[in-house]
């Protein structure tokens, strides 16, 4: 069976029904890139990008642009709990699309903390609002780990004094999909590491509903931006790994597509920063790169309107979309090779082995690779 | 009679901040109470943990000034263990935290602060052309202000508020008295704040250039930074200039623009002319411009006496926690503090909008401490950073202020206030952009003869390390403390800006800069209280970041568990 004429037909489907929704705007997204300047070329060159960063047959690009135009059906709430905003502003900086595009054209915010002009007793309002009047059709984004130790009294949120775990709990209730933002909603993030005073969890462990999880401290924003416009266009979640992570973005190991990658393989390390090695940019392994250990797609996609990520800017992965990387992957600039990952015993060794010498670097890793490779592809 | 007047969430803002206010029969202000509802206990994760880890795990504090908490971790271990960095080292920091300014300060004023002081629905009757002529005031070469633009704003919006939904501009304050834009005006401001959410994306991919990504850059480490290679190239290092041109061109052309057309706007707008009511001032030096100079200076400034300026001395900060969540005897000093969680909750009463939780004044009420020198409260921030400058003499601050007074007509006293505030963080912003560019060439020449970026440190786990860093962050000045122990983190202390300006009243009944700003203030509507919004946001809050502050000395990690309901 062809998953992806599928998919296609599902996604056709789906907007159609969007299709027969309101709009919320009545200029139409091609009117208004009309006015911009943004001609049909350029829009669906944008598209086929979103497509392919989608992992999608350039087919689908028809559906990303037909979705791009439906997106005012789709409200978004977008909720924060013990977070440090990070994830926010890895949105304002997306530019696929742009993000004055993406609230003016693409999508309707319904509430969003950092944005929103409404404080207070209106916000709270405004909150209210879009739970009820959208009930069933939002989509939920959460920034944030929740906490739940003392009934969930480390954090309040609003007027009436609601825990961060009760709102939640009760905006997870009418969502049509939640999307966890970041590692701390998705896995519990900084404030869960040991030993967690607050019992900060993921949204998915506090709510009974499927949740994507945006692993990474914090997302790229296109991670972000193409796993909304994946559920604009097919009303649903993407394929997701083990961890329940988008596998169009989380599916490769930073290690496989490192530009350093032929550094690994030809036995040549960084040994100290800002040595010879630093210089010509060799790999970062020997000083603590969890490449090998990460699911993330930043040596393709990078940061900031693809300038740069860590391992360009001479620092190793620290394996931010990983759960539990606070205390996994510590200490950040030795190699792993001294406790387990993901329970995955059998690998231990073989990681501790890997220390021992360049030559055995590259082969042990590759080792590792492959072991870790299947369960995660399941 | 008095009434209650909630404020939950304060929003755009970094992190979770509510505000209560008690107004009289005239709705003018006479008590206020400031508090964070969100507790993440950083510190206590850092315990036992390598030093080395200490900036990438502190940077998770903020996510907004995000790099100036990694970059004061790491220096505060860097002083601790007695390492002096390379110079370029130096220079490349400061580079990144030039960067950070011309990225935060844009985005607080026009996307989180810029909608209290502009009317997004009046802008939608201005007239196009004559908004055109009206910018050409404020600046020769006004950015994004032409007709066109502002007609294709104007019809952007438009379209979008005729359908009724409002989206992120909905159930706002617009019409309130206090907006003093003309439409026009109101237009203008409108079309920066579009354009600057462009601009601010270059600014953050400066960080990146130096940092690998932004926000949460990850290239310094213990000793140096990592992005050996970055600096090494010239078409990197032209990328960083050239990016800079385009961000520093909207700062002067848009930036500073508007902040002029606010003065004039609102420089008779008593509920802006006030909120200055705690008048000391800290800041620190920081901005490497050469080897030892530096671009803002350091000092204390008390009762608002800029002549008796006087050096910090870091002896005399101290915290008191007797109505914030914790449970302490006395304050104490960053190094020797305690912290025990003490969550009492809230009281049921009579609001504005009815019954309501509200804070318990007389008791605890807030997750921020109360940083006190010498036992008084201080205001810290970019108005601060630029009173301890002018106090010093520093000449490109001391021309940058009399210029803007100048232009403005103002008088020094204008500098005290909501408006003074907000022009300072303009101000600073023009000044770290400009000023940048020495730190720039001054790192060009350096890596000519020298291309060290790091020096390895070393802990040897038979010593005790004590040590602390000061910087200027974009939100004031920033302190890290931290004890080093068999080679692990024993002890770590934050004290941050939002700390300083957000924290609850103290044990002599001394209030803090956000509760002291809003004493007086006079409310048109209290039940939509943008006055008091616009004031709080004049500090730029940043909540994650004043509620972190732990210290775990001599504790079992079990007292953290500590819980009003038995768990």
């Amino acid at each position: 069976m062809d998953t992806h004429a599928a998919l296609y037909e599902q996604g056709k489907a789906r907007l159609e029904a969007l299709r027969q929704l309101a709009p919320r705007q009545q200029q139409s997204l091609v009117e208004k890139m009309q006015q911009h300047g943004i001609s049909r070329r350029d829009f669906m060159k944008w598209s086929a990008m979103v497509t392919g960063m989608l992992a999608l047959p350039l087919p689908f690009s028809n559906l990303v642009a037909e979705a791009a135009e439906l997106a005012d059906r789709v409200p978004l709430i977008w909720l924060h709990m013990a977070e440090c905003t990070g994830c926010s502003e890895s949105l304002v900086r997306a530019d696929t699309p742009n993000l004055d595009s993406l609230i003016f054209d693409h999508i309707s915010l319904e509430y969003h903390e950092t944005l929103m002009a409404a404080a207070g007793w209106q916000a709270e309002e405004n909150l209210e609002h879009a739970l009820e009047a959208y009930k069933g059709r939002y989509l939920l984004a959460v920034e944030g780990a929740i906490p739940t130790a003392n009934n969930g009294s480390f954090l309040t949120v609003g007027c009436k004094g609601h825990t961060g775990l009760e709102i939640i709990k009760h905006a997870a209730e009418g969502a049509a999909a939640i999307i966890s933002v970041g590692t701390c909603a998705a896995f519990g993030g900084v404030q869960a590491a040991y030993p967690n005073p607050t019992g900060a969890k993921g949204v998915h462990e506090v709510v009974s509903k499927p949740v994507v999880n945006l692993g990474g401290c914090p997302p790229s924003e296109k991670n972000i931006v193409g796993t909304l416009m994946y559920f604009i266009m097919f009303g649903r979640l993407p394929a997701l790994d083990m961890f329940n992570r988008p596998k169009w973005a989380y599916g490769a190991r930073v290690h496989d597509n490192c530009e350093r990658r032929g550094r690994f393989d030809a036995g040549e390390f960084v040994e100290e920063f800002g040595d010879h090695g630093a210089k010509e940019g060799y790999c970062l392994y020997k000083v603590g790169c969890k490449g090998p250990y990460t699911y993330n797609n930043c040596p393709t996609e990078r940061f900031n309107h693809h300038t740069s990520w860590p391992v360009l800017a001479g620092h190793g992965c620290m394996g931010c979309s990983e759960p539990s990387f606070w205390d996994d992957m510590a200490d950040f600039e030795k190699p792993l090779g001294r406790q387990l990952l993901h329970g995955l015993d059998a690998t231990a060794d073989t990681i501790g082995a890997v220390i021992l010498g360049a030559t055995v670097v590259g082969i042990g890793a590759h080792a590792v690779a492959s072991i870790f490779a299947k369960p995660l592809e399941e | 009679m008095s009434k209650r007047v909630v404020i939950d969430p304060i929003t755009r803002i970094e992190g979770h901040l509510r505000i209560e206010v008690e107004v009289d029969e005239n709705n003018v202000i006479n008590k206020a109470w400031s508090s964070s509802t969100l507790w993440r206990g950083i510190e206590v994760i850092l315990k036992g943990r390598t030093p080395m880890d200490v900036g990438l795990i502190v940077q998770r504090i903020c996510g907004v000034c995000t790099y100036s908490h990694y970059r004061c971790g790491t220096e505060a271990v860097e002083n601790a263990l007695g390492i002096q960095i390379p110079l370029n080292a130096k220079y490349l920091r400061s580079l990144m935290q030039t960067s950070l300014y011309m990225h935060d300060h844009i985005v607080h004023f026009y996307h989180l602060h810029g909608l209290d002081w502009v009317d997004v629905v009046s802008a939608l009757s201005a007239d196009p052309a004559k908004a055109a002529q009206v910018a050409l005031k404020y600046a020769d070469n006004p950015i994004a202000a032409g007709e066109g633009d502002l007609r294709a704003v104007q019809e952007r919006v438009k379209g979008f508020v005729e359908t009724g939904k409002l989206g992120p501009f909905a159930n706002a304050y617009w019409g309130n008295g206090t907006y003093k834009f003309t439409p026009e005006q109101n237009l203008i401001a409108l079309s920066h704040y579009l354009k600057a959410l462009e601009v601010q994306r270059v600014a953050a991919e400066m960080l990146a250039i130096f940092g690998g990504k932004s926000p949460h850059p990850q290239s310094l480490v213990v000793g140096g930074v990592t992005s050996v290679r970055d600096m090494l190239s010239p078409a990197r290092l032209q990328e960083w200039k050239q990016k800079h041109a385009i961000v520093t061109d909207f700062i002067l052309r848009a930036y500073q623009a508007d902040i002029v057309m606010a003065a004039e706007a609102f420089g008779t707008e008593p509920s802006v002319l006030g909120g200055v009511n705690v008048k000391n001032f800290l800041a620190t030096n920081d901005f490497v411009l050469a080897n030892g100079e530096f671009m803002f200076d350091q000092g204390v400034i008390m009762n608002g006496d800029l002549a008796g300026v006087s050096d910090i001395n870091p002896d005399l900060i101290a915290e008191d926690v007797s109505h914030a969540w914790y449970t302490a005897d006395a304050p104490q000093h960053p190094y020797d503090g305690t912290t025990i969680p003490n969550y009492t909750g809230f009281i049921e009463r009579d609001t504005v909008y009815g019954k309501l939780p509200t804070l318990d004044g007389d008791g605890k009420y807030s997750w921020v401490k109360s940083p006190r020198y010498q036992g008084e409260p201080v205001e810290v921030g970019p108005l601060s950073c630029l009173l301890v400058s002018y106090a010093r003499g520093n000449k490109v601050v001391v021309d940058a202020v009399n210029g803007l007074l100048a232009r403005t007509g103002l008088p020094v006293e204008a500098l005290f206030t909501t408006l003074g505030r907000t022009a300072a963080r303009m101000l600073q912003t023009v000044i770290v952009a400009q000023e940048g560019l020495k730190t720039f060439d001054a790192l060009l020449v350096n890596i000519q003869s020298d291309k060290t970026t790091f020096v390895k440190p070393n802990i040897d786990p038979n010593k005790e390390y004590v040590g602390h860093a000061m910087i200027e962050a974009p939100r004031g000045m920033l302190s890290h403390w931290i004890r080093i122990k068999n080679g692990v983190v024993e002890n770590y202390q934050a004290v941050v800006p939002t700390t300083w300006n957000a924290g609850p009243v103290d044990a002599n009944g001394k209030i803090g800069p956000y509760e002291a700003s809003l004493i007086g203030l006079k409310l048109e509507d209290p039940t939509k209280p943008l006055e008091v919004i616009r004031i709080i946001h004049s500090f730029d809050p940043c909540m994650a970041c004043s509620v972190h502050v732990m210290d775990f000395k001599g504790q079992a990690l079990s007292e953290f568990r500590v819980s009003p309901n038995g768990q």
